[in-house]
């Protein structure tokens, strides 16, 4: 007598295991083109939408860098003493969002001026001896994104004379960044989907050639689990395929593109590329979890239908 | 073994398909279920398997209240009966060895136990020779013999088949009706539908005449009683 033991439905035995695997593999070769086509549209969707993580994690980078830039200039009342000096400096860095203090002292500052304005600097020649900029303090943020409000904090501060921090054009910079970082979380979140719908329904088409077999699988007594870990097992291994070949397309192009732009006179502190670790390994974990994701979800989705005998 | 309590059988279409079978069907007999068709036969079949579910009424079956049964207890059902068609619904790609160790893969036996009873059960059939063959290299008669080893090789108590001679010609259906002989003298419950008035009328057996839904008529030993 055989076994039909109840038990073997909760406890799934390892022989049972192993054959779902070798099953799952089995048919992949089984339905070669089908798999062929699944793999096929798993490559070209995650391709997609690898090349797009990798823009907009490299645009991302680009508007971090800029905004590292904004910094507010506190001047100080010229009729501050040291001590006032050192006090004021004490209360700005007691401010919470205060990420950094630094001294600028006049002749510094004067400096700086010069050298921002290049060929001009002739126009500030003759200012050593009497240098009408006060001493200031430089003060970055934690968060960019908080300079005006510990400007206005500032302003409140004694012997503060005067504070610049680029107001109204700060504004649109961030403006400009956060609309770039929404734009691009769109793009990835539609590709995903589109990727998703895609797969699955390929992978539809390859379960729609297998009702028959599933059919009689029920029909010999094959619990729902049984049907479909095979399928499971497909799936997985087809996303996981179709990630592969995205992945060293990208790593490779990449590399390329990071070495002619990086090493190239475009690049600046401002315009740079991420480099290519740990970029690489995040966007091949990335893709790989996708594909693995919607190649089982796509499998299992599609199986559910037939199992309603 | 079998018995059924005023089973009623709607479809979401409106059609009465059964309408108040009783009936009981004691271990180890052989029953054709004759009748016009569109008469209910196939329903009555399905329901015993749990391909349908009863609109009304009690199905028992081998231990199992059919009508009430959930979800996920139906494999169990199907595992204590084995099922045969007419169109044989045996697996293309796989080998006539593999389509019968198929029935045991699925309820989870070791290879050890597989092989030796696959090839019994091939014996019984008279197919151990062709066992590496696929089922398209077969003959209509020895593909259901195939289906017919697969239904048997898991023991089941009973056998339901639909019309399993509907696709042979009478020479070969002869082959298939004796190998069911066969099984029910070794003890195995037959519930049979069938048109084949040759086969009702020489291999005498009860016969339950299904019509319009309804239970016309139930003989031991009864005729096919329809001119076709």
């Amino acid at each position: 007598m055989p076994a039909t033991s109840r038990e073997g439905n909760t406890v799934m035995k390892i022989r049972t295991l192993g054959r779902h695997a070798r099953e799952g593999v089995k048919n992949l070769v089984r339905n070669g083109w089908m798999t062929f086509a699944s793999i096929s549209a798993v490559t070209i969707t995650l391709l997609i939408l690898g090349v797009f993580l990798i823009l907009a994690m490299n645009v991302n980078f680009f508007a971090q860098n800029v905004e590292k830039q904004v910094e507010i200039r506190v001047f100080i009342d010229t009729l501050a003493t040291k001590d006032n000096i050192a006090s004021l400096e004490q209360n700005i860095k007691s401010i919470p969002k205060v990420a950094s203090v630094q001294f600028i002292p006049k002749d510094e500052g004067l400096k700086q001026l010069r050298e921002s304005m290049g060929e001009k600097a002739y126009l500030f020649e003759g200012m050593d001896k009497e240098n009408p900029l006060p001493d200031a303090f430089v003060v970055k943020t934690k968060l960019p994104q908080e300079t005006a409000a510990v400007a206005s904090e500032l302003k409140k501060l004694e012997f503060v004379s005067s504070i610049n921090y680029g107001e109204g054009t700060v504004e649109k910079l961030f403006a400009a960044t956060g609309a770039v970082r929404n734009v691009g979380i769109g793009f990835i979140i539609g590709l995903g989907f589109t990727a998703m719908f895609l797969i699955a329904n390929t992978i539809k088409l390859t379960i729609v050639a297998r009702r028959r077999e599933i059919e009689i699988m029920k029909l010999v007594g094959a619990t729902n689990w049984f049907i479909r870990w095979p399928f499971f097992v497909e799936g997985l291994l087809m996303g996981i395929m179709g990630a592969l070949i995205p992945i060293v397309i990208l790593i490779i192009s990449y590399h390329y593109l990071v070495d002619a732009i990086n090493g190239s006179l475009i690049a600046s502190q401002m315009f740079q590329l991420l480099p290519l670790f740990p970029l690489v390994y995040q966007v091949a974990l990335a893709l790989l979890a996708i594909g693995a994701f919607i190649g089982i979800w796509g499998s299992l989705v599609s199986v559910r239908r037939f199992l309603r005998v | 073994m079998i018995e059924m309590f005023d089973v009623w059988k709607t479809y979401p279409n409106g059609t009465n398909a059964l309408k108040g079978i009783n009936i009981r069907i004691e271990k180890g007999e052989f029953v054709y279920v004759v009748g016009p068709s569109g008469a209910g036969k196939s329903t009555f079949i399905k329901l015993m398997y749990r391909e349908e579910k009863p609109t009304k009424g009690q199905i028992f079956l081998g231990g199992f209240n059919v009508s009430r049964i959930k979800e996920r207890q139906i494999p169990m059902v199907r595992r204590s009966i084995g099922v045969v068609f007419q169109d044989f619904k045996l697996l293309p790609t796989l080998s006539v060895f593999e389509n019968v160790a198929f029935a045991m893969e699925v309820i989870e036996a070791s290879p050890k136990q597989i092989k030796p009873r696959v090839m019994d059960v091939l014996g019984l059939v008279k197919l151990k020779h062709k066992a590496k063959m696929l089922p398209s290299e077969l003959s209509g008669g020895e593909q259901q013999r195939v289906a017919l080893a697969r239904a048997l090789v898991n023991n089941p108590g009973i056998i339901i088949a639909d019309e399993p001679t509907g696709n042979l010609d009478p020479e070969t259906s002869w082959e298939i009706m004796k190998l069911f002989e066969e099984i029910n003298q070794r003890g195995t419950t037959v519930v049979m539908a069938t048109h084949n008035r040759e086969i009702v009328n020489t291999m005498r057996k009860r016969v339950v005449a299904i019509e319009a839904g309804q239970i016309a008529r139930d003989e031991q030993r009864g005729e096919y009683g329809y001119e076709d």
